[in-house]
């Protein structure tokens, strides 16, 4: 078995498993292809989303999956989780041919897949979704007692031990329910676990825990399919990595840790690129305070807060996930009301709610794309013009051509892909779909924009894209409030940066004085996650 | 901006997207940057979104399926242009009370709601306005009288839910018990003659040989399908049914607009009311008795999501004359109101199976062909 890493999770976490962590499935011999994709197809309504993959995983592996947003890595997904059906192709499992003609047949298989956005039903108990489907019963009643145990028994082997199988998964914060996901898949006796970004969701210590999970995992003979966007988890929890590109493996089985990070990136995005950062401008070209924020509070989120952010600068917020950041900036935009404090733009208080942040010039970009931000069955320039169609109609009337043509430029200025304002914004990636996004606030008017996790999800690509619009819009006067969990973006991107740790500001520099190592420190000091309100 | 690819593979953007032809894109962008402000005459008429253009063709159908089958068993009658003229101005007619109400319960669903009161604030409306004191202002005072008290009676329902944080289906099953009973105690449980020839003339008149009442339903589609497809109220409408979170993060008050939804769907209620009390000449508590059924399963066959964000007022409209004309075709056949009903019910299940088996079949057939033309 792997030895656990000295990270803080596994420190504190007294019940690290001594006995195996399941039992492994006697017939697995370490090192056996378990499963074998031969040029698998699938297409979608005007899409080729699976145009040719070639995977092979073998079993006690972690196998990462990397592409970009839109490469067909979801797609891929469903295909071995039993959701769709691949058009041609061979799939092989465990030697035979195998067709996953729903997802009941994938996970009796055992394959089990924990999905981006979790399938957890929020008002059951944690032992409820852990053995969802397959619940131990006899003569037709559930037979609790027992589902409880056998939860309890696997969540401690998991490491979290301390969550109550009775417990809603409403209330767990989003470890937690991934925790839960884990434990369902665990209840499956799974071969093959498929982790769609699972620390997407995850605060750093947690990640630690997270590989030490996956690790005994594998010791077992279980295989993992692992996909991250973020290179340096690949390199440490990895063993091999296939690339993906437009639906086509482009790459398969590269040692995961030596291959140069130059390499996977060319073969992901079929150009040289890394994270680059717009240059900032060389003198203090920020002009007056814009949003001036004092002593902002709100109960077991975030306490005493005061910012500033001038016309012109980008000010990043760094912080772990439950440290108060969105929840600061939710409150900043006057969709959550605060219980001390004001929020004043260009020197007037402002008036609670959101219309009234907006009318003063605020513009956010949520989280959650889809959840928060997006109409997904409605055409793009609907999108695109949600909070100004008001401005480009007359008498109440809306002007459907204005909108499009101004939706149209704002496609241009982004690089949207593909270009067709009337696409339903469903059928784009998800670096497009935060285009949409972050291109409502471009109509005019906007002054301040609130930026909550910009490139969550967002391929390599679209990120320096992304890092270029804004900066151009900072140079045309827009002063930006970034919020992001991931340091580098913060201080690549940044003018000025403020550390966030449990609800307060602990250290406010300008980008250039602080580093990495010094902003993770900052993060992360004394932080105890898992009794941090969510 | 960064998108100078060195490989020949990355060049052709998206070549697996063939739906996003070259000659159809620069022409249609060219049309719309052309000229703001001159109102788009490419797309002026086109509203509902595309899909539900497709959706009411399957309406259509249904329609004509009931017409082949009233000319089936009664080739007597179809023979005669003159009746068959006349006995489509009386489903017409048939449905244009309830038609109005559905109007309004289509822009409610659409929000994201639904309005349980919708017949009960029509008995309301009408007995309101028939009343002695009411009567005594005239036809004007009349008209007033049933408008306001419905758009009143929407207010408070749009208020519970908005700013009470009351389920809508609560809400408004409340205001079904609440506002009949008022409707009967005022009304006394007797049934108010309205005096007033002005609205006793809505119904008995025809204007160049169609019933006022016709015109009525029209206006009211017509206003409605404007409404919906072309002002900024119909835009909020569906983004607050669409994704509530979204729209309010974008700046829209959705409360607000929640509660204008329920008030225009009294505004109809009221109009109806008119309708009604001067096809009865009269009014009763017991009136427009589950007109509520009636508008949600038209709306439900015409189209409209009840999760909200998606409808067309067209869809609404087709499905309330779908069932006036199958309550015409068992009236002209002689057959009994329990054999309709059942029938009724296999409709409403019929034309949501039949749209949605067509719906999806048609996108696949149009993907394929997409995807094999491409490669």
């Amino acid at each position: 078995m792997a030895l656990p890493e000295d990270d803080p999770a596994t420190a504190s976490a007294e019940a690290v498993a001594e006995a195996p962590l399941v039992e492994a499935p006697a017939d697995t011999v370490a090192g056996e292809v378990v499963l074998r994709l031969t040029d698998v197809v699938k297409t979608f309504p005007g899409v080729r989303a699976l145009d040719g993959v070639q995977l092979e995983v073998r079993a006690g592996e972690v196998h990462c999956l990397l592409g970009q947003n839109g490469a067909g890595k979801s797609t891929l997904i469903k295909v071995l989780a039993g959701v769709h059906q691949p058009d041609s192709g061979q799939v092989e499992w465990r030697g035979e041919p195998a067709t996953f003609t729903n997802p009941q047949a994938a996970m009796k298989a055992g394959i089990a897949t924990i999905y981006q956005e979790l399938d957890l039903v929020e008002d059951l108990s944690v032992a409820e979704n852990a053995f969802l489907g397959h619940e131990y019963r006899s003569f037709g009643f559930v037979r609790r007692g027992r589902m409880a145990r056998h939860t309890r028994q696997i969540l401690s082997r998991l490491g979290h031990g301390e969550i109550p199988p009775g417990r809603m998964v409403r209330s767990l914060p989003a470890a937690g329910k991934q925790i839960v996901s884990m434990a369902r898949a665990l209840s499956h006796e799974a071969r093959l676990i498929i982790m769609d970004e699972p620390s997407a969701v995850l605060a750093h210590d947690e990640v630690g825990n997270l590989f030490r999970i996956i690790r005994e995992l594998t010791a077992q003979g279980i295989a993992v399919i692992y996909i991250s966007h973020r290179l340096e988890e690949i390199r440490e929890i990895g063993d091999r990595v296939t690339v993906l590109k437009d639906g086509r493996t482009t790459a398969a089985n590269l040692p995961a840790r030596d291959t140069p990070t130059r390499d996977l990136v060319s073969r992901m995005t079929g150009r040289t690129i890394e994270y680059v950062f717009p240059d900032r401008p060389a003198d203090d070209s920020a002009g007056a305070d814009l949003l001036q924020v004092e002593g902002l509070t709100r109960t077991g989120e975030f306490a005493d807060v005061s910012l500033s952010v001038r016309a012109g600068e980008i000010v990043g917020i760094a912080g772990l996930v439950g440290s108060g950041r969105s929840e600061l900036l939710e409150t900043i935009y006057g969709a959550r009301l605060p219980e001390a404090g004001t929020v004043r733009m260009d020197g007037k208080a402002l008036r609670p709610g959101v219309g009234a942040a907006v009318r003063a010039g605020m513009g956010m970009a949520p989280e959650e794309r889809k959840s928060q931000a997006l109409l997904l069955g409605e055409p793009i320039y609907r999108n695109v013009t949600l909070a100004t169609f008001g401005r480009y109609a007359r008498l109440g009337f809306t002007n459907a051509a204005k909108e499009r043509a101004e939706a149209d430029r704002i496609a241009e200025t982004l690089e949207l892909r593909p270009r067709d304002v009337d696409r339903p914004v469903r059928t784009l990636s998800g670096g497009n779909q935060q285009k949409v996004v972050v291109g409502r606030w471009l109509l005019g008017g906007t002054k301040l924009l609130l930026l909550d996790e910009p490139t969550r999800g967002v391929d390599v690509g679209a990120r320096a894209e992304l890092y270029q619009v804004i900066r151009a819009l900072a140079a045309q006067g827009v002063g930006v409030l970034l919020v992001s969990s991931e340091v580098p973006e913060v201080l690549g991107l940044a003018d000025r940066v403020l550390v966030m740790r449990e609800g307060r500001v602990v250290r406010e520099a300008a980008a250039g004085e602080l580093d990495e190592n010094t902003v993770l420190d900052l993060v992360m000091a004394g932080s105890l996650m898992e009794g941090a309100p969510a | 901006m960064s998108d100078a690819t060195p490989t020949p593979t990355a060049t052709p953007e998206r070549p697996q997207l063939p739906a996003q032809s070259p000659p159809v894109d620069p022409a249609e962008t060219a049309v719309a940057s052309n000229k703001a402000g001159s109102g788009g005459k490419l797309s002026w008429w086109r509203g509902d979104g595309g899909d539900g253009a497709k959706r009411n063709l399957g309406l259509i159908g249904v329609l004509a399926a009931l017409i082949v089958v009233g000319a089936v068993t009664k080739p007597d009658l179809y023979g005669d242009p003159n009746w068959v003229w006349n006995n489509v101005l009386a489903i017409l007619q048939l449905a244009s009370v309830v038609g109005v109400v559905t109007v309004g319960m289509t822009f409610v669903i659409i929000g994201g709601g639904i309005d349980l009161s919708v017949g009960a604030i029509v008995a309301l409306a009408g007995v309101w306005c028939t009343t002695v004191a009411t009567q005594s202002y005239g036809a004007g005072g009349m008209i007033f009288t049933a408008l306001a008290v419905g758009i009143c009676v929407g207010l408070v329902n749009g208020v519970l839910i908005s700013y009470g944080r009351l389920v809508p289906f609560i809400a408004t099953l409340a205001m079904l018990v609440a506002a009949r009973g008022l409707a009967a105690s005022i009304s006394n449980k007797q049934t108010q003659v309205s005096s007033s020839t002005f609205i006793n003339d809505i119904a008995a008149r025809k204007v160049i040989g169609i019933p006022i009442l016709v015109y009525i339903l029209g206006a009211v589609v017509l206003a409605g399908w404007v409404v919906l497809n072309r002002t900024t109220f119909g835009r909020r409408t569906i983004a607050v049914g669409g994704n509530p979170e979204a729209a309010r993060l974008a700046g829209i008050n959705v409360r607000r607009h929640t509660m204008l939804l329920y008030a225009l769907s009294g505004l109809c209620c009221g109009i109806a009311a008119i309708m009604l009390t001067s096809q009865a000449t009269s009014a009763q508590a017991a009136m427009a008795n589950l007109y509520e059924l009636d508008a949600i399963a038209a709306a439900i066959i015409g189209g409209t999501l009840l999760s909200g964000g998606r409808g067309t007022i067209v869809g609404s409209l087709l499905g309330v004359i779908i069932f006036a004309t199958i309550t015409n075709l068992f009236a002209i056949n002689g057959l009994s109101i329990e054999a309709q009903n059942m029938v009724k019910g296999g409709i409403i299940v019929a034309a949501v199976l039949v749209q949605q088996f067509q719906f999806k079949s048609v996108t696949r057939l149009l993907a394929r062909n997409r995807v094999t033309t491409a490669t």
